[in-house]
């Protein structure tokens, strides 16, 4: 027992580490696919991640500690909130009783310091998309929190292992629409986190309609590399979740069920490049109303399920 | 079985109501309205075989189940396409403007939507419930909807978005109707809905006059008459 | 026999649909106004019946209201013709056919015993009176019917789901779901009050709206001062009732479950609220049908309150929806005569209607002392009787107050009305509108009768009457047999 423990423990860490970049590439090539192009190579980010560790940082002399601060903690908070994230049946090697709120707080924690680290170079460019992207926080916690709070009263637990884990099946079985409902909810939460379009686009290269990239302009080398990274792993965090939500199923062979997870993660990664692909972004202002209303949607989900008798 | 049927689809109409709040395009609005109306006209056989089954223990016989297609198919084509139909022509006619404003923005009337879907609910536990109803949705979700259509019929400036509030809130009593399948007999159904119907028609008809009066028929214009 | 008070204004208003003629259609209206009062002459001479498995049937309730609105309508098609003659530039054939339907839907109102199909006959009132708010297609209309037709369907909308809370109570009760009258009230005492109670404040919501009780009542002065007086008539003295019976058939529940505390308490709020609103708003309004129409919301006020008091003051409501309908035909027709004169029904152009118009004058000035409650006419009796129910019973504070509000509300009208009726004869002539309509037999008649009427009431209540309130009242205190 203690064996296989361990040994899913290191496969869930080592999961974490690698497997992320494969997703960015996976999504770049569904929309290249959608586009009719070939796309670039699905290891790509993992080849752009080598290429910026290479290189040298270069930081502004405006800036303070905080700036230098920002790419290490958003990668040292993404990477400790992967750890109390169950993948599959796999249990998460760091998990106790209401890690749940240690979950919430590390992500934002995270975006906390790279807004600051925005702040701290002292271009309006950056404080802008910093204000943009703490209003869409501000919106998108909530969602989080109600979906979080469904599952906690599936499964009476606040330990996500447990509200990721087998209480879901049984969940599906007696109240599927407020799954149903935070599962899509959820759905817009990772569009938003993750900076996908139609709330933001990691490809613009316009700075007034950024959210995250411009956050980020003046980050080089390995800090960028870093933030890159941590991104990859809070979109494989949220990716995981939606998996476990909507793939409760075992199938006993635990091998099985890793593929299984696997295969499931690839194919929310498609999913959100077809989003990407055929979906305009919004305009500015209609975001709030979305995740507004993905906040009530959720909200709804709760009071259906409290509703059950 | 019924209840399988039953529960998703009102789970949708309630998801409708919410995007009927958002939204303020006013063809997406007329669209989602009916589609809510059509959606419901579908749940009514479905009701009526999962509560009067319960009772009778058998099949529905040859008469019965006629007269219920066909008031379904009624309801369906009035809610679903007549009154939807009749609503864009009258929009197209009118030349108004195609988005719908409201008086107090897009996001309050969606918080209160919430707030008052959470009431009824809540409301609703605190009424005693029947036994032999498997479904406990029914009563808050026709509540959630009256709310809601209430709340479009107060927040919209335009004509056309306070006709589609009465609709909506229409809609919600004939979820609560589901429930009543054998009180409410098929000819105070259809009765019910051609009201409904001749409703929106005559309020169409004043609807174009409106237009015609006042650029861009909203009730901002109808202000004239006041102490 | 009974379904013919509903068939035959119905025909009544397909003939005046597809009738050619602009001058003689209006004369369908007093024929049909005629043929209906024998009919329901008739009806009222049998004893109580049921048609069409008890959905439809004559009770002691159902007698006073289907006589009453028989006898107005029938008085108010009277001046239809000659007022139509005035009015030929516009066409008249949705106003008779509408005016028909009403009367359809209001006779179906009074007869139907199930809450569902009362409920359909009442939103099809609104729907038939709509286009008669309209006759005048000016924007000032338009806006009124608009009010007029969202409120009063949404309103409506409310009542149909107190009714189904009514039906689902039975369900839950373990009984089968219903909605015919008789049948809820006879297994009242078995409905889990919460669900009454849920139901009772929607259907007083709901009908309440059609009444037009505060704070509800927002669409009446706007209805009322842009429709023909003739149609402000017909709404103030036969439709207001027809909702008000409808309030009648819950009350009658509440009562036989033993729950009518709650009830009562609602009751005598929405009065002296509605009676409050009225004497506040009548107090400045510069309107005379406006003014009339708060007034209605005021009458409105005290038939429930009479009704929430109980006992004597019971039997005073019942009396007095009789004696204020026909005063309001009276005002409302007297009104639009004097609105003819002038063209204009805002007070302040409004000077000397004694001498310009006398008899139309004279009679609003009468049925202004008349529905005010000054002795000698009907409304006085009927309120001193509620007046006297509420002191009777114990309901010290609310009598003083209904007794306060009455004369604020005398002194409202008046202020107004008695401005209106002096002065000198020349002032208005020439304003824009005004024509050379003077009094004439065929419109002053309708009204002399409505003010003879009120007149012999006030001294003298014709053993019909009493009795058919009497049974009315008793009807209403106990469980219909089969």
């Amino acid at each position: 027992m203690f064996d296989s423990l361990s040994i899913h423990s290191v496969l869930h860490v080592l999961t974490v580490l690698l497997f992320p970049p494969l997703l960015l590439g996976v999504i770049n090539r569904t929309k290249a696919m959608f586009g009719g192009r070939r796309g670039r190579p699905l290891l790509q980010t993992y080849f752009d991640l080598a290429k910026l560790l290479r290189k040298e940082s270069v930081f502004s002399e405006t800036t303070t500690w905080v700036f230098r601060f920002g790419p290490v903690v958003g990668l040292a908070t993404a990477l400790v909130a992967a750890m109390v994230v169950p993948l599959g049946h796999a249990s998460a090697p760091l998990a106790f009783n209401g890690d749940v709120i240690l979950f919430a707080y590390v992500l934002s924690l995270g975006r906390f310091f790279t807004m600051t680290a925005a702040l701290d170079t002292g271009s309006a460019f950056e404080g802008m998309g910093a204000a943009r992207e703490a209003t869409f926080a501000c919106l998108a916690e909530p969602v989080l929190f109600l979906g979080l709070l469904v599952l906690s009263r599936i499964s009476s637990s606040l330990e996500m292992n447990a509200l990721l884990g087998d209480a879901v099946a049984r969940g599906w079985h007696a109240s599927a629409a407020p799954l149903l409902l935070v599962a899509v909810c959820w759905f817009v939460v990772l569009l938003v986190e993750n900076c996908r379009i139609p709330f933001d686009d990691p490809n613009t290269h316009l700075e007034l309609t950024m959210i995250h990239e411009v956050m980020v302009l003046d980050h080089s080398g390995p800090a960028f590399g870093m933030i890159i990274y941590g991104a990859a792993i809070k979109l494989f965090v949220f990716v995981a979740m939606i998996v476990n939500l909507v793939l409760p199923f075992r199938t006993g062979n635990s091998l099985l069920d890793w593929i299984v997870f696997l295969l499931g993660t690839l194919f929310v990664a498609v999913l959100v490049g077809t989003v990407e692909s055929v979906m305009a972004r919004l305009k500015m202002a209609e975001i709030p109303k979305l995740l507004i209303g993905a906040g009530v949607v959720s909200l709804f989900a709760v009071i259906l399920l409290l509703s059950y008798p | 079985m019924s209840n399988l049927l039953l529960d998703p689809g009102l789970v949708i109409a309630l998801l409708l109501n919410f995007y009927i709040l958002t939204v303020t395009s006013l063809k997406e609005v007329i669209y989602a309205v009916a589609l809510q109306g059509a959606l419901l006209g579908l749940l009514y056989p479905v009701a009526h075989t999962g509560f009067s089954m319960a009772d009778r223990a058998g099949s529905l016989d040859a008469v019965t189940g006629v007269r219920l297609l066909g008031l379904t198919v009624a309801i369906v084509a009035i809610k679903g396409w007549l009154i939807p139909r009749f609503l864009l022509r009258a929009m197209r006619v009118a030349d108004v403007r195609s988005s719908l404003t409201s008086t107090i923005g897009v996001i309050p009337p969606l918080l209160m939507g919430g707030i008052g879907t959470a009431l009824a609910i809540v409301f609703a536990r605190s009424l005693p419930m029947a036994e032999q109803h498997v479904s406990h949705l029914p009563i808050p979700a026709a509540l959630a909807t009256a709310v809601c259509g209430f709340l479009v019929l107060c927040t919209r400036r335009e004509a056309l978005g306070q006709v589609l509030g009465y609709i909506v809130l229409e809609n919600g009593i004939f979820i609560f109707g589901l429930l009543l399948i054998e009180a409410v007999p098929i000819m105070v159904e259809l009765g019910i809905v051609l009201d409904l119907f001749v409703g929106v028609f005559v309020m169409g008809i004043i609807f174009n006059h409106v237009s015609r009066a006042f650029p861009e028929a909203s009730v901002e214009h109808l202000s004239n008459l006041k102490e | 026999m009974m379904l013919l008070l509903f068939l035959l204004p119905l025909a009544a208003a397909g003939l005046a649909f597809v009738m050619p003629s602009n001058r003689w259609r209006p004369w369908v209206l007093p024929v049909t106004g005629l043929a209906h009062m024998v009919v329901a002459g008739w009806v009222l001479a049998q004893g109580d019946q049921w048609a069409l498995d008890r959905w439809i049937a004559v009770d002691p309730l159902s007698r006073l209201f289907i006589g009453f609105i028989s006898v107005l309508f029938f008085v108010c098609s009277l001046y239809a013709p000659a007022y139509l003659r005035l009015r030929t530039e516009r066409d008249n054939r949705v106003l008779c056919g509408c005016l028909l339907l009403a009367l359809a839907m209001m006779s179906l109102v009074t007869l139907a015993h199930h809450l569902g199909l009362m409920w359909v006959a009442m939103e099809a009132t609104t729907l038939a009176t709509a286009p008669c708010i309209y006759f005048n297609h000016n924007p000032r209309s338009l806006e009124a019917t608009w009010k007029y037709l969202v409120i009063g369907s949404v309103g409506i909308a409310l009542a149909l789901l107190g009714s189904f809370f009514l039906a689902y109570s039975m369900v839950q009760a373990g009984s089968e779901s219903t909605l015919l009258v008789d049948e809820l009230v006879r297994q009242s005492h078995k409905l889990s009050p919460s669900w009454l109670h849920a139901a009772f404040v929607l259907l007083l919501i709901g009908y309440g709206t059609k009444m037009g009780l505060a704070p509800m009542h927002t669409w009446k002065p706007d209805a009322y001062g842009e429709a023909p007086g003739l149609v402000g008539a017909l709404l103030a003295g036969g439709l207001t009732s027809c909702a008000f019976l409808c309030v009648l058939r819950f009350y009658h529940l509440a009562h036989i479950a033993h729950d009518d505390q709650y009830l009562h308490g609602m009751l005598i709020f929405m009065g002296l609220l509605s009676m409050g609103a009225a004497a506040l708003f009548m107090s400045n309004q510069r309107d005379i049908k406006r003014l009339l129409a708060y007034s209605s919301v005021e009458h409105m006020g005290m038939l429930v309150f009479g009704m929430g008091v109980g006992g004597a003051a019971a039997a005073g409501s019942l009396l007095h929806v009789v004696h204020n309908g026909l005063c309001k035909a009276a005002l409302f027709l007297a009104a639009a005569n004097i609105h003819r004169a002038y063209g204009t029904s805002a007070a302040d152009q409004i000077q000397g209607v004694l001498k310009r118009v006398p008899w139309s004058g004279w009679l609003m000035l009468i049925s202004f002392f008349a529905i005010t409650g000054s002795p000698l006419f009907g409304p006085f009796v009927s309120e001193y009787q509620i007046l006297c129910g509420a002191f009777a019973t114990g309901h010290a504070v609310s009598g003083a107050l209904f007794f306060v509000l009455l004369l604020l509300v005398f002194w409202g009208i008046g202020n107004t009305l008695i401005r209106c009726s002096l002065g000198p004869a020349e002032s208005g002539e020439h304003a824009a509108g005004a024509n050379e309509y003077r009094d004439n037999l065929p419109m002053v008649i309708p009204v002399v009768i409505c003010v003879l009427l009120v007149f012999v009431l006030g001294v003298y209540t014709p053993p019909f009457l009493s009795t058919g309130v009497a049974n009315a009242l008793q009807f209403l205190q106990q469980i219909p047999d089969r």
